[in-house]
């Protein structure tokens, strides 16, 4: 489980996060949503800690993180997976190498055991033999589920999704959405994905946070966000003609 | 602003040399990074070096017309100008644009692409494994470039003495081993370990806080390689006052 409490974020005179607090259950699939500029990429990286927030607390299984200091947030760390809204795989190395890179540092795993797990974690994102491939040569769905592949090789409790979905076909956006599912529901980790596409929020959010402006406008599941009549939310999720007339089967 | 600058920039080495959280990954990013500095600048150290030695002997050959002044001496000043100054500062200048821009460009890139946020995800020391293999890579490979330079160099002095005629070939070899002063040696060598950090550690700050895109890459790429070139004449302006 992951608490937020409170979380503040500036960038010079932008006050970007207001006051955010909100739980994020294990076994869940937590959906940040919001539109452009609304602090959600800024939030979820307040609470993976690639950004300071001034005032708030982070915690994970209610260890203050945001009181940590480097070397005290490393055992925590090592609990946590990250897929990039652009992958953020290692141009350098190939599929294989990308996903052995935190067993390379962080265990003293064999190398044909390293293999094993590489491999194991290509097969859960239906990637098989793409192992001595560099990120240059794959799609980028494949990219997403090379980075998803290397997100889980650590086996973690935490799994942060930035825009699991941008820039993908409306298959692959499935696929990947499932993916991230089943991860979460076979594991029972703890999974925070920040995204705008309505699909994922309807097919995956168990509990959804809605931002608006930098503060918490809405929280609920996505059984919920069909009839709520918070204008902020409605006007977001059901912007397009589709959603408006999916709205009335819902 | 300087201050930030100075700041930041002793705050990012003090983060590049703590301790490796496993030594044979960061083995095998420094040997890595030996190749690509060294062996990869071969080329370009080779060229500039022969050329850097016949211009030398042609030029001091000019001005040396005087009958009283033997011709030997052309190799003398050849082996002692290249030692002291060209072959490590104009080695290392042109090692800033190839090694400077390339460093700065590669981490800054991972910068702008989240590769080095992947890596704090992770719990890696993202200074410590970037930057730390670079400047072991650096400071390993420059002295080595740096005596291959002056070898070259003369090299290239005697080679154009002798086909210009300037200077006959046993006058050049008898001006080259007369006289020698080791210190010049040790100054070249401790220049080439200045240079080296220099262009490692300060292109690769540029490139760490990078922030944008692929213009701002570029940015940090030539910010890095200006900068490193004025801080390595400002080095050797002072080398040379303490130890001469």
């Amino acid at each position: 489980m992951i608490e937020i409490k409170d979380i503040n974020k500036t960038f010079g005179d932008k006050h970007v996060l207001k006051g955010i607090s909100a739980v994020f259950n294990q076994g869940m699939s937590n959906l940040i949503i919001g539109g452009s500029g609304s602090g959600k990429t800024t939030l979820l990286k307040c609470i993976v800690g690639l950004h300071e927030p001034e005032k708030g607390e982070v915690l994970y299984s209610n260890e203050n993180f945001t009181k940590m200091d480097f070397e005290q947030r490393i055992p925590i760390r090592k609990e946590i997976g990250m897929l990039f809204q652009n992958s953020a795989l290692f141009d350098s190395m190939t599929v294989e190498e990308n996903i052995i890179f935190p067993l390379n540092l962080f265990t003293e795993m064999s190398i044909s055991e390293k293999r094993d797990r590489a491999n194991y974690c290509l097969e859960k994102v239906n990637l098989k033999n793409t192992n001595k491939l560099f990120p240059s040569e794959l799609s980028g769905g494949m990219k997403k589920r090379v980075g998803i592949a290397r997100a889980i090789t650590m086996q973690p409790k935490y799994l942060f999704c930035d825009e699991p979905n941008s820039g993908l076909d409306p298959k692959t956006s499935i696929v990947i959405d499932e993916l991230i599912k089943d991860i979460t529901d076979e594991n029972n980790i703890t999974t925070v994905v920040v995204t705008h596409d309505m699909n994922s929020v309807m097919r995956i959010g168990d509990n959804i946070l809605f931002l608006h402006e930098g503060q918490k406008w809405w929280q609920g599941s996505n059984k919920e966000i069909a009839h709520t009549d918070n204008p902020e939310l409605n006007s977001f999720v059901f912007a397009s003609k589709f959603m408006e007339a999916a709205k009335e089967k819902l | 602003m300087i201050f930030t600058h100075l700041g930041k920039y002793i705050l990012l080495l003090q983060a590049s040399f703590k301790k490796p959280e496993k030594f044979k990954v960061y083995w095998s990013e420094i040997m890595r990074e030996m190749v690509s500095i060294g062996i990869g600048s071969l080329g370009i150290v080779c060229i500039i070096s022969v050329f850097i030695g016949a211009v030398s002997t042609v030029q001091t050959a000019f001005q040396l017309v005087s009958n009283l002044i033997p011709r030997s001496i052309i190799g003398g000043i050849t082996r002692d100008s290249a030692i002291l100054e060209f072959s490590p500062t104009i080695t290392s200048l042109v090692l800033a644009g190839r090694v400077g821009s390339s460093i700065a460009s590669q981490i800054g890139t991972m910068r702008v692409t989240e590769q080095i946020d992947a890596l704090e995800i992770m719990g890696v020391n993202a200074p410590g494994y970037l930057i730390l293999p670079k400047i072991i890579g650096g400071v390993t490979m420059f002295p080595l470039l740096i005596i291959l330079s002056v070898c070259l160099s003369l090299f290239g002095g005697y080679i154009a003495g002798s086909a210009s005629g300037a200077v006959s070939p046993n006058d050049f070899i008898i001006g080259l081993t007369t006289d020698f002063n080791p210190l010049f040696a040790r100054i070249a060598l401790i220049k080439a370990l200045v240079f080296a950090f220099i262009i490692t550690s300060v292109s690769a700050y540029q490139g760490y806080y990078t922030s944008g895109g692929a213009l701002e890459v570029g940015q940090a790429s030539t910010r890095g390689v200006v900068m490193s070139c004025i801080i390595i004449l400002c080095a050797d302006y002072l080398i040379a006052q303490l130890m001469l």
